[in-house]
């Protein structure tokens, strides 16, 4: 047995050290790909989309901003968020047009402009990333665009298709996308609201609509639909580099989506190549696999593994920016100005659904980052006594660096105003003790405590809808809801006695109902649950019970929470939004009367309506960032402050750790497509590697030895047992 | 044993639509199509008609099992469950919701869940059978005692901790294997080791003790005292005899098992990063996704009945006495 034993080591020890080369042996990648430029980093959702047309979600922008390239992007490292020309050679200016379509100059009133015409010209000599969708044969025809489905009997992956072309991008391609959105089978997010915006949207969703259901009663459900052959009013090509978009009124906000994939273009040659007869059920689909003109292409999708990009060989020569904030040269951020990007050659996303394994791979070194969660908080970060954070020793020691940033977010706990309590009902009078109400627990509620203990001192309070970063947001003094806080040097929330006196005004003075003698019970929507859930309501419980409130929670699941809130069946309720782009029109629309959730399925999930907040949205939402825009945001807050249909909450702070081999970081909360800008040094990765993951295998040789001594008198034993004499 | 065999896969035809029926009712009791619809379309933005034509096109605009307004056998067949479900019957699965076709999915993802499962499957059976004839053959000395009490302690601890005890001692504090992750070929192994290291000594405990019984019982047995009495040593009598009875019920045991490693384990594998049918199934419940969910019933509930049958086919090939009628 020994010898067989032995024999066995022999062959699976070779195994072992040859799967891993010389490499660490706990090294989850190929050995052969040790001391490359490959970014490591990771995943714990798979995306649901890749199609630009469909992707909305943040984890999906990780990929697509690498991929696709819109006509605008985000200035990587000026703040505030600047947007500048990505594939389009400037920032298009507005032309706006009175109902009889005659020019109007900048700056006319809102009332007259009836149409606004966006012009964006494309830079020239730009080409897609190799695809099949473009390869030609010799006589200069597509080679895979009239494939039947005997043809894709071999072809299962997009890497199947051996002979690969490229073409150079088009206005064509950015008016095709654009009709893309109302593509009856795509449902893209942001249809509806186009709809209302782009000149003919509408209509063509309808005509596209009708003819998918002509297509599926003659049994061609699956055919594909040639958008070409349908115009689009509001989409108008120029030339092979200018095209015009048309949309109703004015919407200065449009150029925020110009920098989204949404409006990024997408050839018909790739479009016509996956609407073939099968590709759909080989899984070969735009979905899956797409196709852009930005620095990276996606060469492995298999998001039950891993998502690998590599270089685009045909990217356009981008250069690093040479311009950005004073303490970006300080930070050496400005080191490669001028260089063209990316740096990076590959990069590696792999699955990681737990955070134990991808917090560990980190610390040794097989993640260039990482976020840090609240169990990992402190082993993570200190707080010196200033309350500055920074790394822990152990971090320090190991070279590893954080980034704080505070997120273009806000986390709010919201009334619902069709609650008769909360929101008031219909008469002036309990309209008003409700706001008294609201204004109570937003004293009361100290979302600074909840900030230290749940958060880990992660966020900061807000004043208000608008988080920092975003115009309008003021710092100090100026910016503080004085409603709940004073100001001391800092904002300073108000004693709980200051709430307790607006509880005494709204008619509930010790929590008792001023007319029935009741307790005041309030009712608390969530879809929180667990014991890590169970200490933040029971501190939201003691937080009401200050005021003599009871909070009862009512806990559901995610699909009944919405349809409640929905319905206008919740009371109060805990959400929150992250920004599309930076503007405060982006929150401040949250709470827009006709975004009325239980009215119009809006985003107004308090169905909070205050005319005269609507009417300097109005105003504000089209003025350009000036301090007349600053002054209706400022009057708009007052009025929001006062009605207190939200708790402000907090707006959360991203921390982020990176090993000392990972350059130009700089965190960027609103753009996605900030791989380009980074760099690596692989080589100082590597010797860390080996460094850190020295394999040990002396605690198996202990673990048997031990095992064998524990044995030993037992066999001692059976032996004597075997020699002795039976007994009867 | 032919028409026995026969008569249980018709049967199995009745169970299958059972099956069906109560995971189409669960599901929906928790999610309506409406719900399924926004999970796809995100969180944001989405309005009213984009929710009414992803229902459409998926056909979840139609009654769940009932339709009034259609005639004839469209009241039955124009539903949601007719379409969704009964297709299974010849392993139409149909597409994800995120427009994958299924039953491509499934093939591929059977091979990491195998991967893992199979070696597990005979590793273990291995080390539960050798360890608790270790133990039997040790009765009533302090290995038997201690080897008892640690099979105790180690079945009351919860399969999550092996997996992170295993990932944070031999992962990451010994640097041997890597933590997480997967690869195809023969690079696998090394990913491999870990989750099936994990899997077998999180079995042990409930697995030796189940099978020490059955040792302890046959030893007790006349024809063991016999073997004894004829001057057979202790080893000879334990491996010739003692073992070949008592694998009767432990093989009958893990019979039923085998066609249930092509679905793999769903949290070895969500911890460990294995593409398997595990993993597929979680994200499955969790995107809300029906399509899925119910094709991996319906696949898991077939493979049980398989197992059932193969179960009792293995009771007549290791024990002659026993027929199937």
């Amino acid at each position: 047995m020994n010898a067989k034993f032995w024999r066995l080591l022999a062959l699976f020890l070779p195994l072992a050290i040859a799967g891993c080369g010389d490499s660490p042996w706990n090294n989850p990648y190929s050995a052969a790909d040790s001391g490359k430029n490959i970014l490591y980093s990771s995943f714990s959702e798979r995306p649901k989309h890749l199609d630009p047309v469909q992707s909305y979600s943040t984890n999906e922008s990780t990929f697509t901003a690498q991929i696709y390239e819109a006509p605008l992007q985000y200035h990587y490292l000026k703040r505030p968020y600047t947007l500048i020309p990505c594939v389009a050679e400037e920032i298009p200016k507005p032309r706006f047009l009175d109902a009889g379509g005659r020019e109007l100059p900048a700056g006319a009133a809102i009332k007259d402009i009836a149409s606004t015409v966006y012009e964006i010209k494309i830079k020239r000599g730009i080409r897609y990333q190799p695809h099949p969708a473009f390869a030609k044969n010799a006589a200069g025809a597509l080679i895979y665009q009239n494939l039947g489905v005997a043809d894709l009997a071999d072809k299962n992956v997009l890497a199947d298709f051996t002979e690969l072309g490229t073409r150079e991008l088009n206005a064509r391609d950015f008016e095709y996308q654009i009709k893309r959105l109302a593509h009856p089978r795509l449902h893209s997010p942001i249809l509806g609201l186009m709809e209302d915006y782009i000149v003919g949207l509408k209509d063509y969703a309808k005509k596209m609509k009708e003819v998918n259901v002509a297509l599926a009663k003659s049994g061609k459900a699956d055919a594909w639909i040639d958008l070409t052959q349908y115009p689009l009013a509001g989409v108008e090509v120029i030339d092979d580099y200018t095209y015009r978009i048309h949309l109703k009124g004015q919407y200065s906000q449009f150029l925020y989506w110009l920098a989204m994939p949404f409006f990024a273009p997408v050839p018909l040659e790739a479009d016509r190549f996956f609407g073939q007869p099968g590709m759909v059920k080989k899984n070969l689909t735009l979905d899956w696999y797409p196709i852009g003109t930005g620095p990276y292409m996606l060469t492995e999708n298999n998001p039950n593994r891993a998502m690998v990009l590599v270089r685009n060989p045909n990217f356009r020569g981008e250069t690093y920016p040479s311009e950005g904030e004073p303490a970006d040269v300080a930070n050496g951020l400005l080191a490669d100005a001028g260089k063209p990007l990316p740096f990076i050659d590959k990069l590696v996303f792999s699955l990681e659904k737990e955070g134990i394994p991808r917090w560990n791979k980190f610390l040794q070194g097989y993640y260039d980052s990482s976020g840090i969660a609240s169990d990992t908080f402190d082993q993570a970060v200190r707080f010196s006594s200033g309350g500055e954070a920074a790394v822990s020793d152990s971090m320090r020691a190991q070279g590893i660096k954080l980034s704080t940033s505070v997120a273009v977010s806000t986390y709010y706990m919201g009334f619902n105003m069709l609650d008769a309590v909360v929101g008031g009902g219909t008469d002036e009078k309990s309209r008003a003790r409700a706001r008294k109400l609201r204004q109570a627990i937003s004293v009361a509620i100290d979302y600074e405590e909840y900030i230290s203990i749940f958060q880990n001192g992660r966020g900061i309070p807000a004043q208000g809808p608008l988080p920092p970063g975003i115009f309008g947001m003021l710092d100090g003094k100026a910016g503080i809801n004085p409603l709940v806080y004073t100001w001391d040097g800092a904002a300073k929330r108000k004693p709980i006695e200051a709430a307790k006196t607006l509880l005494a005004e709204a008619g509930y003075a010790n929590g008792l109902d001023a007319k029935t003698g009741a307790p005041l019970v309030l009712y608390f929507d969530v879809t929180a649950k667990g014991a890590e859930a169970k200490s933040t309501l029971d501190w939201y419980k003691a937080q009401f019970a200050r005021l003599n409130i009871q909070l009862e929670v009512r806990p559901t699941d995610y699909n009944r929470f919405q349809d409640k809130i929905r319905k206008g069946n919740a009371q109060i309720y805990e959400w929150g939004w992250h920004a599309d782009y930076p503007d405060p029109e982006n929150f401040m629309f949250l709470l827009l009367g006709a975004q009325s959730k239980v009215k119009n399925q809006g985003e107004n999930a308090s169905n909070y309506v205050n005319p005269e907040f609507d009417r300097l949205y109005e105003e504000m939402k089209n003025m350009p960032n000036s301090a007349e825009r600053q002054q209706r945001i400022d009057r708009m807050l007052n009025v929001l402050r006062e009605d207190a249909p939200w708790l402000w909450g907090f707006h959360p702070k991203d921390y982020a750790l990176y090993h000392a081999w990972y350059g130009n970081v700089k965190p960027n909360k609103i753009a996605y497509n900030t791989i380009k800008y980074q760099r690596l040094d692989p080589q100082l990765r590597e010797q860390k590697r080996r460094e850190w993951n020295q394999p040990l295998w002396w605690p198996f040789v202990a673990g048997l030895l031990v095992l064998i001594a524990l044995m030993l008198p037992a066999i001692a034993m059976w032996r004597r047992r075997e020699r002795g004499t039976a007994h009867a | 044993m032919s028409a026995y065999i026969l008569r249980r896969l018709l049967l199995a035809i009745p169970i299958l639509i059972g099956v069906n029926v109560i995971t189409f009712a669960l599901f929906f009791l928790v999610n309506t199509p409406d719900d399924m619809a926004r999970m796809q379309l995100g969180a944001k933005r989405v309005t009213p008609e984009a929710i009414a034509n992803w229902k459409n096109e998926r056909g979840y605009d139609k009654p769940l099992l009932y339709n009034a307004t259609a005639p004839g056998i469209e009241k039955l067949t124009d539903t949601i469950f007719y379409e969704k479900s009964l297709r299974m019957f010849v392993f139409d699965f149909g597409r994800a919701d995120d427009g994958r076709d299924i039953a491509r999915e499934i093939r591929l993802r059977m091979g990491p869940s195998l991967a893992v499962a199979l070696p597990v499957f005979l590793v273990g059976l291995l080390f539960y059978v050798t360890f608790a004839l270790g133990v039997a053959f040790f009765r009533a000395t302090y290995v038997d005692f201690w080897g008892v009490v640690i099979c105790v302690v180690a079945m009351s601890i919860s399969s999550m901790f092996y997996i992170i005890g295993g990932q944070f001692l031999i992962g990451k504090l010994w640097h041997l294997v890597p933590i997480s992750g997967f690869a195809g070929g023969p690079d696998a192994l090394r990913f491999l080791v870990l989750p099936i290291v994990v899997s077998v000594v999180a079995g042990l405990g409930a697995s030796v003790r189940l099978y020490r019984t059955f040792f302890l019982e046959e030893i007790s047995r006349d024809y063991v005292r016999t073997a004894r009495a004829k001057g057979l040593s202790e080893i000879t009598v334990l491996f010739r005899h003692v073992l070949k009875n008592a694998m009767i019920p432990i093989l009958t045991g893990v019979v039923v098992a085998i066609p249930l490693l092509f679905i793999g384990g769903l949290i070895t594998e969500s911890f460990f990063g294995i593409p398997g049918l595990g993993s597929y199934t979680i994200d499955a419940i969790g995107s809300q996704d029906f399509a899925v969910v119910r094709s991996m019933v319906f696949i898991g509930s077939l493979l049980y009945i398989i197992g059932l049958l193969m179960t009792d086919i293995s009771y007549t090939l290791v024990d002659p006495r026993v027929r199937l009628s």
